[in-house]
């Protein structure tokens, strides 16, 4: 029995090969923007947790100060009252482009370092050497072509245990190279201790336990993942509403073989275990495909997000991507819940299917015409709540519940606002046609409003997104020109080189801004204060937000700081505040302003007074004004000179060039899961208009009957779809200015610690509607040429048929 | 005093059932007190006006509905209180219904349709059903589809269907109403011939009186009760 | 001499290639290091400080304890110098390294920890006058007049002791030729002293709870710069004390082709008499199984010159320092001729 109505049953889709091909679409396509997006996020995470077990720290808890450093006699005064500790010091180490990490420990103490460096894949085996005199530096391969500092390197050491970016080296090598003598950044915790110890905290009440380092970076890069799940989730709902739409016609069109089935001793619970287990192969098939797909989307995005971390938050992510059994098992798993979410309405009906009485398709669309209400209201409270979770929840939680809330609620109430729209032009048809095809247009509504409850959310994410995207680039854009007005930025191989290049400058009309930094820590993390010359050109061209009268003066005679945006809203500080930058170091914040495209807390002082405090200021970076004409010149002259050999000259426009690539690469995986969101929805739309064909011919066969050629029903079919994904577009716009608004205002600040402005680009919202109707357009096209090509007879079948 | 008791041959027991449909305010009564029985291999044609309640009698025996009160027995099964499995069982091995609008699986060819019903009561009889198939003058017709059919050809497909599984009895409802008169009297002949052929009892619900006359027996519903 | 030479190999973190080589490198020649002088005069308390351009050094104390319950107990407590060039340097460039084993022999357990330290930072060091030696907390503090009266103290994970040393103002022992102490046929020598006249109190910290003991203890100072012969392998190094008030310290270094032993007498009096090479005999009696190695944990031990053959026993077998780089050392009893307590140090068996 069970075999003879499962064949029965997948007849059904052998005969509606399109139909069930839509069908696994649908899901594929749901499952695999998830699971790209899940690979995606997983393969980061996997990278973060290598990077950290890389380094050894993993287990093992830190202690750090609470401001400044660890002086070397505290580290010797613990070890001597017993604890066992080993010492880091950790500093960024200038080279001519960016900068790498020089991670400087104490190779007899540390806890991995022999794995470390035991694992060499070049260079002499870790020995002795290490610790003579000369040292060693240890680096991963892929380091190596960034370390253009050739200043008496000692030999390196080849190693892919360690991280990218990374470099290691004995810390009576670093502390010369980062010439920070007598200084610890940190102390790991070993996990053995002897018996009878002191708490730490009455030994070193000024240091602070830590759990392990990439705390910092997983904080900065979740909020990210976070964005990416929520678009993967976005997909997903957009494709289930296209797998509900496929179900629900699978079963609507079978209701009479249910039937049948029935009356020829089918029992009831066999025949919805029957529907489950083909279902649930569908889900199989179709999350299978879907994983596939995932796999290959999240391959070819892995290096874009790889950039795009590394570009905002210095954190790396190693290009490859590994196949992890819970991501396969979590891909099927969406693909199944996903499926039976979507079709445990339809499931239900035929449960509760009386065997007889047979309601025609027009009594239950009417039927659901007046659920309208109530999932409008359900629409209301999704809104309501996501409005009230701002004032419950903070932060980025807030953010997402309120965009969750917002679109999903909106998405729900548009089937209602559309009937109004389509009620409203019923009241005001003039001819008899018209009238038919308003009305006409109410009734399709039901069966077609869910593919445009997907359309709706799509644009919205797309006007939004694409909003964020682009305000985010013009203020990018007005930012660097602010900001990189120097016309050359110079980077010395050493100090000695970078007095020498000064000199030389000298009577050459080129003003020389020093450009000089020094890291202090900072509430557990660090804080890059800059030390700058008083110059007209910060005083004009500086990208303020915000500032008192009389910042710069204040700045350049060495009473005020000027901080980042990132600081000033993490530590809520705004002019007028005080801020310690270390434990004895207090200044007032006379301005803030905006520093995009940077995750850390920055702040700007006086040089003078940045040198009375910081000792490790190395002076190699210069910024360079001088009359544009004579850039290319200079860097000629500087390229014969034999002392100069391994300066570097970056002109600025080549500098904003490559900063707008790396903004540009940054917004690629947003371009591209919103571009295929999009395509997703266009999708559903054709699901439903194919859904939709076979229920519309009685409706169709009276109007033609009464004159009207298939021709012109073919049109006006067409119209139709168009008319409704128009419509669609407009309610989504102020729903996508919303989103942006969120994204920018909300979003933003938490994920990275800016706000932006808001700008609105209508082309752009005119190219997306044009966008939706081409997606309306060509999904309308294959219902409509079958309605014009149908043949006299098949229509006359509808009157045949009819009792 | 009438005997009630069942002789070896009786097929279907119909004992005083009555049926109300649930309508606005009041419920409006179908059946009232209806007692009927009939015999192994025996046919009764049911007659009435639309709306005497002929197909309600029909689908309560097919159990496909439920009675408010009375009782049916069906080879010595009481329909009371039995449960959805019991009686699919019911429908499945013997009983088989012959509908007005046909009903068949539109995505089965002729030939799955027609051992469709057999293959779920995992009763296949080819030479039953080849012989059955051709007496149908459905064998040059079998890799067709019910919508490429004349309406004639369906309801045939659809006897040969109720049939292949050697039902004790056969419900019929107005199995030709869709069909015009001379596609109609063919269909009706070869129906009852293969029915008397097959052995199985024929319950027929029609307004015709010409077919009832070819059947064993006639009763005539009227209101809801038998006139 | 102790597990110092094998020791340091790890130490210098130098791969420890076949015995031909001798341990770490250690027979090759001494880079600008200083080199033992036959007929130099020690200078005290001033050697009892480090001596940072030789390439290794100890200070070396073990420890026949009782305790209260009645048990035997061995305690050590190590400190190693090994210098990756001569002189010294404040600060992390300091070529001075240092590191301290401290272990605690029960009859049924071996307790052990090692501790590592760069030096010129003050984590771990030696001064000689007033005299300290540490490493971490571990230390031994010394109250004038140098030596004569200790305190030592030493934690790990599972236990700590704390251990007051005194002598009655014996002398040191100055091994060999005035402390110029001869390692190798081929003339390879160290400056070697001892102090083995401490009389100990103190308290054990074991898992289940603090045990008072006593007895004695032997301290081993030893400095260097290139103390083995190519291809000398291990060593037996025995520190002996009888119940008669005599002493004695031997060793064996296993050489490829021949062995070569010697050693000092020390008798109850005081008087201390150099052994010539071949006059200490020793011969492995039973073989344990010891971390998966065939190690000697009984010994017949013969010094003809003094008429003495006594037999010494383990006092546990397993005696295992499982350190960086591991070797036996334990607590011994002596039967035979002579009967007493003492120490056993064995190292180079694989």
């Amino acid at each position: 029995m069970k075999r003879a109505a499962l064949g029965a049953l997948l007849s059904h889709w052998w005969r509606h090969r399109l139909q069930l091909i839509t069908l696994l679409t649908g899901l594929a396509l749901a499952t695999g923007l998830w699971s790209a997006v899940q690979a995606i996020n997983g393969e980061a995470k996997a990278s973060y947790d290598l990077a950290t077990s890389k380094m050894g720290a993993r287990q093992n808890e830190t202690l750090v100060p609470k401001a400044g450093f660890i002086p070397l006699s505290r580290y010797v005064e613990l070890r001597r009252s017993g604890w066992r500790l080993s010492p880091v010091l950790e500093g960024h180490w200038p080279q001519n482009t960016g900068s790498l990490r020089l991670i400087g420990v104490d190779l007899l103490s540390h806890p991995t370092f022999s794995n470390i460096a035991k694992n060499s894949t070049s260079g002499s085996s870790y020995s002795l050497d290490a610790l003579n005199s000369q040292g060693q530096l240890f680096l991963n391969p892929k380091t190596l072509k960034q370390l253009t500092v050739q200043v008496d390197l000692p030999p390196i050491v080849q190693s892919d245990q360690i991280p990218i970016d990374v470099v290691l080296g004995d810390i009576s090598l670093v502390e010369r190279l980062l010439q920070r003598p007598g200084q610890i950044t940190r102390l790991i915790i070993l996990p053995e201790q002897p018996l009878g110890l002191h708490p730490l905290e009455d030994l070193a009440p000024e240091l602070q336990l830590q759990s392990y380092d990439a705390g910092q970076i997983s904080r900065l890069t979740d909020s990210f993942h976070l964005n990416l799940t929520a678009f993967g989730l976005l997909s997903f709902a957009v494709g289930l509403f296209i797998v509900h739409g496929s179900v629900g016609l699978g079963i609507e069109q079978r209701r009479g073989l249910f039937r049948t089935l029935r009356a020829m001793g089918v029992p009831l619970h066999l025949l919805t275990v029957l529907l489950l287990s083909e279902l649930l192969l569908i889900a199989i098939v179709a999350g299978s495909a879907g994983l596939v797909l995932g796999y290959l989307i999240a391959a070819a995005l892995l290096p874009d997000v790889s950039a795009t971390l590394s570009g905002l938050y210095g954190a790396t992510v190693e290009g490859s991507l590994n196949l992890r059994p819970g991501w396969l098992i979590s891909g099927i798993a969406m693909a199944v819940v996903g499926t039976l979410i979507a079709s445990t309405q339809a499931i239900t009906n035929i449960y509760k299917m009386p065997l007889l009485a047979a309601p025609g398709l027009q009594a239950r669309a009417q039927a659901a015409s007046n659920q309208q209400y109530g999932i409008a209201v359900l629409g209301l409270g999704l809104i309501a709540s996501g409005t009230a979770s701002m004032l419950v929840f903070d932060g980025l939680i807030a953010g997402f519940a309120l965009l969750a809330g917002v679109m999903l609620g909106t998405a729900l109430m548009l089937p209602l606002l559309l009937s109004w729209v389509l009620t409203l032009g019923l009241r005001n048809a003039r001819s008899a046609l018209g009238e038919w095809i308003w009305a006409d247009m109410r009734a399709q509504l039901p069966g077609i409003s869910l593919a445009l409850m997907a359309l709706l959310l799509a644009l919205a994410t797309n006007i939004g997104v694409g909003t964020m995207v682009s305000s985010f680039r013009l203020t990018f854009l007005g930012w660097m020109d602010q900001r990189l007005s120097a016309e050359l930025y110079v980077t010395a191989k050493d100090e000695e080189q970078a007095q020498k290049f000064v000199l030389w400058l000298v009577g050459r009309d080129v003003t020389v801004l020093p450009i000089r930094w020094s890291e202090v820590p900072f509430h557990e993390t660090k804080l890059r204060i800059y030390g700058v010359l008083d110059d007209p050109t910060y005083r004009e061209k500086w990208p303020m937000l915000q500032a008192q009268d009389g910042a710069w003066d204040r700045v350049s005679n060495g009473t005020a700081v000027i901080i980042n945006e990132q600081l000033a809203r993490r530590r809520n500080l705004w002019p007028g505040d005080d801020l310690n930058l270390t434990s004895s170091w207090k200044m007032t914040v006379v301005g803030v302003y905006s520093d995009y495209g940077n995750p850390h807390e920055q702040a700007i002082v006086t040089l003078p007074v940045l040198l009375l405090h910081a000792d490790n200021v190395p002076n190699l970076r210069f910024g360079l004004r001088l009359p544009p004409s004579s850039v290319q010149n200079l860097i000629k002259e500087v390229q014969q000179e034999a002392d100069f050999e391994g300066i570097t000259l970056v002109d600025q426009n080549d500098l904003k060039a490559r900063s707008l690539a790396v903004f540009d690469r940054t917004f690629v995986v947003t371009g591209a899961l919103n571009l295929l969101t999009l395509g997703v929805a266009g999708f559903a739309i054709l699901t439903s208009l194919l859904t939709l064909w076979n229920m519309r011919l009685p409706q169709l066969a009276p109007i033609w009957a009464l004159g009207i050629t298939r021709r012109q029903l073919a049109w006006l079919e067409l119209w139709r779809s168009l008319a409704l994904a128009a419509l669609t577009a407009i309610l989504a716009l102020p729903l996508g200015l919303l989103l942006a608004w969120v994204l920018l205002s909300i979003i933003n600040v938490e994920a990275f610690g800016w706000k932006l402005p808001m700008y609105l680009f209508p082309l752009d919202w005119l190219r997306l509607l044009l966008l939706a109707l081409v997606a309306a357009a060509i999904a309308a096209a294959i219902p409509a040429r079958k309605l014009a090509l149908i043949k006299p007879s098949d229509l006359l079948k509808v009157f045949a048929h009819e009792r | 005093m009438v005997d009630w008791e069942m002789t070896d041959n009786t097929l279907l027991q119909i004992r005083n059932v009555s049926k109300c449909y649930a309508g606005l305010g009041e419920s409006r009564a179908v059946l009232r007190d209806v007692s009927l029985d009939l015999q192994a291999g025996e046919s009764i044609a049911l007659t009435g006006e639309s709306g005497s309640g002929k197909s309600t009698l029909l689908h309560l025996v097919g159990a496909l509905d439920y009675y408010d009160s009375g009782e049916i027995e069906i080879d010595g099964t009481s329909l009371t209180n039995l449960n959805d499995s019991a009686r699919s069982e019911l429908r499945r091995n013997t009983v088989s219904l012959v509908f007005q609008q046909f009903n068949l699986v539109p995505s089965l060819n002729v030939a799955q349709n027609i051992s469709l019903h057999a293959r779920l009561a995992n009763r296949v009889d080819l030479t039953w059903i080849t012989s059955l198939t051709s007496r149908l003058g459905l064998t040059e017709l079998g890799d067709r589809y019910p919508e490429q059919l004349s309406g004639g050809q369906q309801q045939r497909v659809a006897i040969g269907r109720a049939l292949a599984v050697r039902p004790k009895l056969l419900l019929a409802d107005e199995p030709t109403g869709n069909l015009d008169e001379i596609a109609s009297s063919a269909v009706m002949d070869l129906m009852l011939k293969l029915v008397r052929e097959s052995g199985a009892a024929l319950f027929l619900v029609t307004h015709s009186v010409q077919v009832a006359n070819q059947l064993d027996r006639r009763v005539h519903l009227s209101a809801g009760k038998i006139a | 001499m102790n597990a110092k030479f094998f020791l340091t190999a790890l130490f210098l973190c130098l791969p420890v290639t076949a015995s031909t080589q001798g341990f770490a490198g250690l027979g090759t020649n001494a880079k600008g290091f200083a080199i033992p002088q036959r007929g130099a005069v020690l200078s005290f308390p001033e050697d009892h400080g480090s001596h940072p351009n030789f390439r290794i050094e100890w200070w070396y104390l073990t420890a026949n304890l009782k305790g209260d319950d009645g048990l035997d107990y061995g305690v050590q407590w190590t400190l190693f110098r090994s210098a990756l060039r001569p002189g010294s340097e404040d600060g992390w460039s300091s070529p001075q390294l240092w590191m301290g084993h401290a272990g605690l022999t029960t009859p049924t357990h071996q307790f052990f920890a090692e501790r590592l330290a760069r030096g010129g930072i003050g984590q771990a060091g030696v001064t000689a006058e007033p005299f300290m030696a540490w490493i971490d907390n571990w230390e031994m503090t010394g109250v004038r007049p140098a030596l004569q009266h200790l305190d030592l103290k030493a934690s790990g994970a599972d236990f700590a002791y704390d251990l007051d040393m005194s002598t009655q103002g014996q002398q040191l022992v100055l091994h060999g030729d005035n402390g110029y102490s001869v390692k190798s046929a081929g003339g390879q020598a160290s400056y070697y002293y001892s102090q083995p006249h401490y009389q100990i109190t103190g308290t054990l910290i074991l898992p289940n709870g603090p045990v008072a003991v006593t007895g004695q203890g032997w301290l081993d100072r030893e400095w260097s710069s290139q103390p083995l012969a190519e291809d000398q392998s291990g060593w037996d190094w025995f520190s002996l004390s009888f119940d008669s008030g005599d002493k004695l310290m031997g060793f064996v270094l296993r050489g490829a082709s021949a062995d070569f032993t010697s050693g000092s007498w020390i008798s109850a009096d005081g008087t201390i008499t150099a052994l010539q090479p071949g006059d200490f005999q020793a011969l492995a009696l039973k073989h344990s199984d010891v971390s998966r190695r065939s190690i000697p944990t009984e010994w017949k031990i013969t010094l003809p010159t003094q008429e003495l053959s006594v037999v010494i026993q383990a006092v546990n077998e397993q005696s295992w320092m499982g350190t960086s780089f591991p070797y036996w050392e334990g607590p011994v009893t002596i039967s035979g001729s002579h009967t007493g307590r003492g120490y056993l140090e064995m190292t180079g068996y694989e």
